[in-house]
């Protein structure tokens, strides 16, 4: 039963994943013909075949550097066996039961208690932790998280999670880009004919729209997964209590974590808010539920 | 009439080839979670000279469990089948675990950086064969469900292939650990 459910997973990441490309090209086209239009229309295609190459090398390098871009972003480095013993074990440990090469491992310096998995697939995939995770959590504790991690890792949520990070990042800037741009040509744009202040609405309400929409496509890779993820991680050590109690500590917690709002949601529990306070826009489901749905198992 | 014919004799030979592929690749499954496990035996026995080696100047008094776990990693090392080398790793899991229960006794042992790193590292694959016998066991399970329904009983039974018995395995140590001398 559990292999069927985890397959079943795996493909609807799969095609999450395709289609999120599929849609971050449109959007890059659809940027490119906008631009082409209000600066000049007789340059349309000129500025759409520009898009399209653009598009193409950046979701390309996308997918093949999503992890590396977001241990970069993160600051974090690599675990070496000499100060983290233990924490390579446990990954070892948990890479054998979740039947799946040995994910690389990267640590955070920093006091809260965090962790990540990133990656596109089981072979290609990185589990980092905070060096607070590794000082206040106890064993069972730690185990339960790295298989929490494991289990993004072995239903393919990396790779969807991360190419959202990865390229919603850059379409929060992008239209960061387009609305100041709109802003510093208006002044000699005006002399110019009037049927581009139609695009220039457009322009704006889609600049208005940007965030939101980044906003319900992280909303789109939080909730039931991490939901997902506890179940399989705590199949996979056969002690809920473990992960439950870690989560405990994780909600008692003050720390925060200064990381790019676009990798946020792929952390376990949401870095950039000390206490979780769950509504409609949390991009994490509310961890007192986590914790009574694994004491339940 | 013919198509029909075809159609079906279609039908037949997918499933034919869908459930002995599935039983093939889920046997293989267990053959590579076995693999896992004695690859992990294997660096369990590895350590053991490590160990004597670090520990034999603190304790001087405990020669006899130091003895046991030498005798069981060259039983391990004689082992030829897989029940064998279980029942020798069993018995050097136990001393392993009377060595660091006694260690407990000498502060300067314990605080050897070779001995602590040695602890880490035995503890870590003491965990890594908890993990391996279980996605052993877990592996068998999918096996056994397949061979022992139906269709799949009907394919099994053209294989030859049973039903495989699952390792035993022990709680996760949380209780004290008893000390012989």
């Amino acid at each position: 039963m559990r292999k069927a459910n985890i397959q079943d997973e795996i493909a609807v990441n799969k095609l999450k994943s395709a289609v999120l490309i599929v849609f971050v090209v449109l959007f890059l086209l659809f940027i490119g013909w906008v631009l082409g239009e209000v600066y000049d229309p007789t340059m349309a295609y000129f500025f759409l075949a520009l898009a399209g190459i653009f598009s193409f090398f950046f979701v390309f390098y996308s997918y093949y550097n999503s992890d590396k871009i977001v241990l970069r972003s993160v600051k974090a480095r690599p675990a070496n066996k000499k100060e983290h013993a233990y924490l390579m074990n446990v990954v070892e440990g948990l890479a054998i039961a979740a039947k799946i090469p040995v994910p690389r491992i990267y640590v955070m310096e920093t006091d809260a208690i965090n962790a990540f998995a990133t990656g596109r697939n089981p072979e290609n995939s990185v589990i980092c932790v905070t060096t607070g995770m590794m000082k206040k959590l106890n064993r069972s504790e730690i185990e339960g998280v790295i298989a929490h991690e494991m289990s993004h890792i072995q239903n393919y949520d990396i790779r969807f999670a991360t190419l959202v990070a990865v390229l919603v990042g850059i379409v929060v800037i992008l239209s960061d880009m387009f609305r100041r741009n709109l802003w510093f040509s208006r002044g000699s744009r005006e002399e110019k004919e009037s049927s581009s202040s139609v695009l220039l609405i457009v322009g704006i309400i889609f600049a208005l729209l940007a965030p939101i929409f980044v906003k319900i496509v992280q909303l789109a890779i939080s909730r039931k997964r991490e939901f997902l993820a506890d179940a399989s991680g705590a199949y996979l050590t056969r002690y809920p209590e473990g992960l439950a109690s870690a989560l405990e500590k994780i909600a008692k917690e003050e720390g925060i974590i200064k990381v790019n709002g676009a990798v946020a949601p792929l952390f376990i529990s949401n870095p950039l808010k000390a206490r979780q306070i769950s509504n409609l826009f949390s991009t994490h489901p509310p961890i007192e539920e986590r914790i009574k749905v694994l004491r339940g198992m | 009439m013919l198509l029909w014919v075809l159609v079906v004799l279609g039908l037949v030979a997918f499933v034919f080839i869908y459930y002995i592929n599935r039983i093939l690749i889920l046997s293989n499954r267990i053959e590579n979670s076995r693999s896992q496990i004695d690859v992990q035996l294997k660096k369990r026995a590895d350590l053991v000279p490590n160990l004597v080696e670090t520990v034999k100047g603190y304790m001087k008094h405990e020669k006899g469990v130091m003895e046991k776990v030498t005798k069981a990693r060259e039983n391990m090392l004689k082992a030829k089948t897989t029940e064998e080398m279980d029942k020798a790793d069993k018995s050097l899991a136990g001393a392993l675990k009377t060595v660091f229960a006694i260690a407990e006794n000498y502060p300067n042992l314990k605080a050897n950086e070779n001995f602590m790193m040695l602890q880490e590292e035995l503890s870590g694959i003491e965990n890594k064969i908890a993990y391996a016998r279980q996605s052993y066991n877990d592996s068998i399970l999918l096996l056994n469900t397949l061979v022992s329904t139906f269709p799949g009983v009907v394919f099994a039974a053209l294989l030859g292939k049973r039903k495989s018995k699952y390792l035993e395995i022990e709680e996760k140590e949380k209780k004290p650990v008893k000390v012989e001398f």
